[in-house]
């Protein structure tokens, strides 16, 4: 089962190299890990995807606790949550196809970026289903590049996961 | 005050309670050691970088402190790193600080540059580079404060040339910047309430105890638990001393090489009262049927222990010291019943033994010898091997910190660096190094150290000619094929002397005690060279992936 972690960690060189090795040292598998700063600037969070049973995740949250860069985690998998994937799409478009692939990206809506006269590249966001449907709806045409970030996800409705509260207290 | 980083980072050490060093010079480092020249630090030359970090070692174990070891960069921190591995497995207090190259040559492939945060990031339990002189005094303290409180474990600093050398106007602050670190402290009530029915209902129960009884100073608690239950205590190696042996409810070690008395309770149990212990595969044997009649209470100041390698039905997270308190406070003693006597029984049906007669001297007895000479006052440190598993069995353990040993790396070479380490912080105490032939070739040259410093160490090393080890699991698992495990001295007598310790060789019985007598009694190192059967192994032996009633000996 995949499970979406939140987590809170300092924004210091090296953060992504510890947290990144100890999925690899522990044999974890990471299916997707987003990160950026925070509103805090000190501060970063990581939308991590984790495969692995109830035992597995609670090893990995632990040892993730570990880490002093880390600062909190939160398993927001089985809460109310929103979760989106941005992908850019370079896809061939000739003056006959062009059309279709554009009609293709209203559907979806998705923003044209960039136009060539053999290509046409496009963002889209979304969830993983939809980002995989898009993806499906283009390979037709040819696909020449593409690029996903990776989920970021937050809380829905008054929940949400800061720093205020102390990992000892989740 | 207008300070250079290597005069901060001194002044920090010293803030933190530092007042000796282990470590050894190099070019990226001078501007510290150029500071150390002035400063009434206390510092050791070793041989070289490993001994200096298992010196390190050995003085925090003995002494409860924080150990500092220091390098230069590049083979100087390379050096470094099976003992911070050590350290880490081990979880000794310990801060590692490494000359670096300056910031601007950084990532260039430069003279002895190498990248020792990335090396030591899964060996450490922090680590830092300093690329900014103000954040040094912080970086220090934190580092301490890592290092010693929680689980402890090794943390290294890596400073850069210009950041040494730099200088900037420096004032005392205890800030520290540790967010996201926050050891547990008290067991939560709801879990020490389940602990509670668990040890009413309980019928058998036997306490596993092992390190970190000892890290935490809770050998006192635990004494308390194990008399206000009646129940037997196993020890780890790591937590030999925590319990004392010559306690009528002690069972000694448990695991591969434990006790028979001790394997055959935690098989038979009803309740197992973990704690300061993480579930190593030495100790459990097959994972499956360890202790499989038992509800396991795991107490221990590592969440992550809980459930990582063995099913724990109360997991409680905290200080060794405030939970086992938190316990005996509402604990009540009870009366002694079947179990006892049947634990007691097994004492008398299966103790440890091992068959006097032979051609050659046995280690057993020498081991027997050193307590009997030393009243079992002794600090004992082993390399790894044959010999380390005797001086667990052999020695009567009955004060902490006083079996220091490789448990969790198992690191051949340990042994002595750590001996020097355990006499700087203990200069009254009789120190004695148990060694095999194979590991005290390891690290030989700290005999230079112990040397230079007058260091009276005791070195006794089991020679049998044979990396022991290796060769028992030769003899047993694959058909007496000794491939490679067979192995010549030197003339140990002539080591000694040339690097100007005390040297001896023992061929026979009637020597032993002479000898021990007068290595005790020199003020010199002492290196003594026991003779012994070539073929005696370690037993009981539960061979790996075996359940621990399935044991051979």
């Amino acid at each position: 089962m995949y499970h979406t972690l939140a987590v809170l960690v300092e924004n210091s060189p090296g953060v992504l190299a510890r947290v990144a090795g100890l999925f690899s040292r522990r044999g974890y598998n990471i299916d997707s890990l987003a990160v950026g700063r925070t509103d805090n600037p000190t501060i970063s969070r990581m939308t991590i995807v984790v495969e692995g049973d109830e035992r597995v995740l609670e090893q990995v949250s632990k040892q993730l606790h570990k880490l002093v860069d880390v600062i909190k985690i939160g398993d927001i998998t089985a809460a109310p949550h929103v979760d989106r994937e941005l992908v850019l799409i370079k896809v061939n478009a000739n003056a006959n196809t062009r059309g279709e692939v554009m009609q293709i990206a209203q559907v979806f809506r998705a923003a044209i970026v960039d136009y060539g006269h053999k290509n046409l590249t496009l963002e889209c966001t979304g969830n993983q289903e939809k980002i995989s449907a898009f993806e499906e709806a283009l390979q037709p045409f040819g696909i020449k590049e593409l690029v996903r970030t990776g989920k970021v996800a937050m809380l829905r409705g008054a929940k949400y996961t800061n720093i205020t509260k102390t990992k000892e207290e989740d | 005050m207008k300070m250079s980083g290597a005069e901060i980072l001194i002044d920090s050490l010293k803030e933190m309670g530092a007042d000796t060093i282990f470590g050894y010079p190099g070019g990226q480092a001078l501007p510290i050691y150029d500071a150390l020249y002035d400063s009434d630090i206390n510092h050791l030359l070793t041989r070289h970088e490993q001994g200096a970090v298992h010196a390190a070692d050995g003085y925090a174990r003995a002494s409860g402190k924080v150990g500092v070891c220091l390098a230069t960069s590049g083979p100087g921190a390379t050096n470094l790193v099976t003992g911070i591995a050590n350290a880490y497995m081990d979880s000794v207090p310990l801060v590692a600080i490494t000359g670096q190259v300056p910031t601007s040559l950084l990532g260039r492939d430069s003279f002895q540059e190498v990248d020792i945060t990335g090396i030591t990031l899964p060996i450490t339990k922090h680590n830092y580079i300093v690329k900014d002189i103000r954040d040094l005094g912080r970086i220090v303290k934190e580092a301490f404060y890592v290092a010693s409180t929680g689980r402890p474990g090794p943390v290294l600093i890596d400073i850069p040339k210009d950041i040494s050398a730099g200088e900037m106007d420096y004032h005392r602050n205890g800030f520290l910047d540790l967010p996201g670190y926050n050891p547990p402290r008290k067991g939560k009530e709801e879990l020490l309430n389940q602990a509670f029915k668990a040890i009413a209902i309980s019928q058998r129960p036997v306490i596993y105890a092992g390190g970190g009884v000892v890290s935490a100073a809770a050998h006192q608690e635990l004494k308390q638990l194990a008399e206000t239950l009646l129940a037997p205590v196993a020890t780890t190696l790591m937590g030999l001393g925590g319990f004392p042996e010559d306690h009528p409810l002690a069972l000694g070690m448990l695991g591969m090489h434990g006790t028979k008395y001790a394997n055959y309770a935690i098989c038979d149990c009803d309740l197992l009262i973990a704690v300061g212990v993480r579930f190593d595969d030495r100790v459990t044997g097959k994972v499956e049927s360890f202790a499989p009649h038992a509800k396991i209470i795991h107490i221990d100041i590592d969440p992550a222990e809980m459930g990582k390698n063995v099913r724990v039905d109360i997991p409680i997270a905290g200080d060794l010291k405030i939970v086992l308190n938190q316990l005996l406070e509402r604990l009540e003693a009870r009366l002694a019943g079947a179990w006892q006597d049947k634990v007691a029984t097994w004492k008398k049906e299966y103790p440890l033994e091992f068959n006097e007669k032979g051609s050659g001297l046995k280690p057993q007895q020498i081991i027997q010898e050193i307590y009997r000479l030393t009243e079992g006052q002794a600090r004992v440190t082993t390399e790894v091997g044959q010999h380390q598993m005797w001086a667990a069995q052999y020695y009567t353990y009955t004060k902490p910190r006083s079996f220091i040993s490789s448990g969790g790396l198992g690191t051949m070479g340990y042994g002595f660096p750590a001996a020097l380490g355990v006499q700087v912080a203990c200069p009254e105490e009789t120190v004695f190094d148990i060694a095999g032939d194979g590991s005290i070739q390891m690290n030989i040259q700290e005999l230079a150290t112990a040397v230079d410093y007058q260091l009276p160490v005791n070195v006794a090393i089991m020679n049998n000619g044979y990396l022991g080890m290796v060769r028992q699991w030769q003899e047993i698992l694959y058909n007496r094929r000794y491939s490679y495990s067979e192995m010549k001295s030197p003339d140990y007598v002539k080591l000694a002397e040339a690097y100007g310790a005390e040297g001896y060789q023992i061929t026979r019985q009637d020597e032993v005690a002479e000898v021990l007598q007068a290595a005790i009694q020199s003020q010199k190192p002492v290196l003594m060279d026991f003779v012994i059967e070539r073929e005696e192994n370690v037993l009981p032996f539960v061979p790996p992936g075996k359940a621990l009633n399935e044991m051979l000996g």
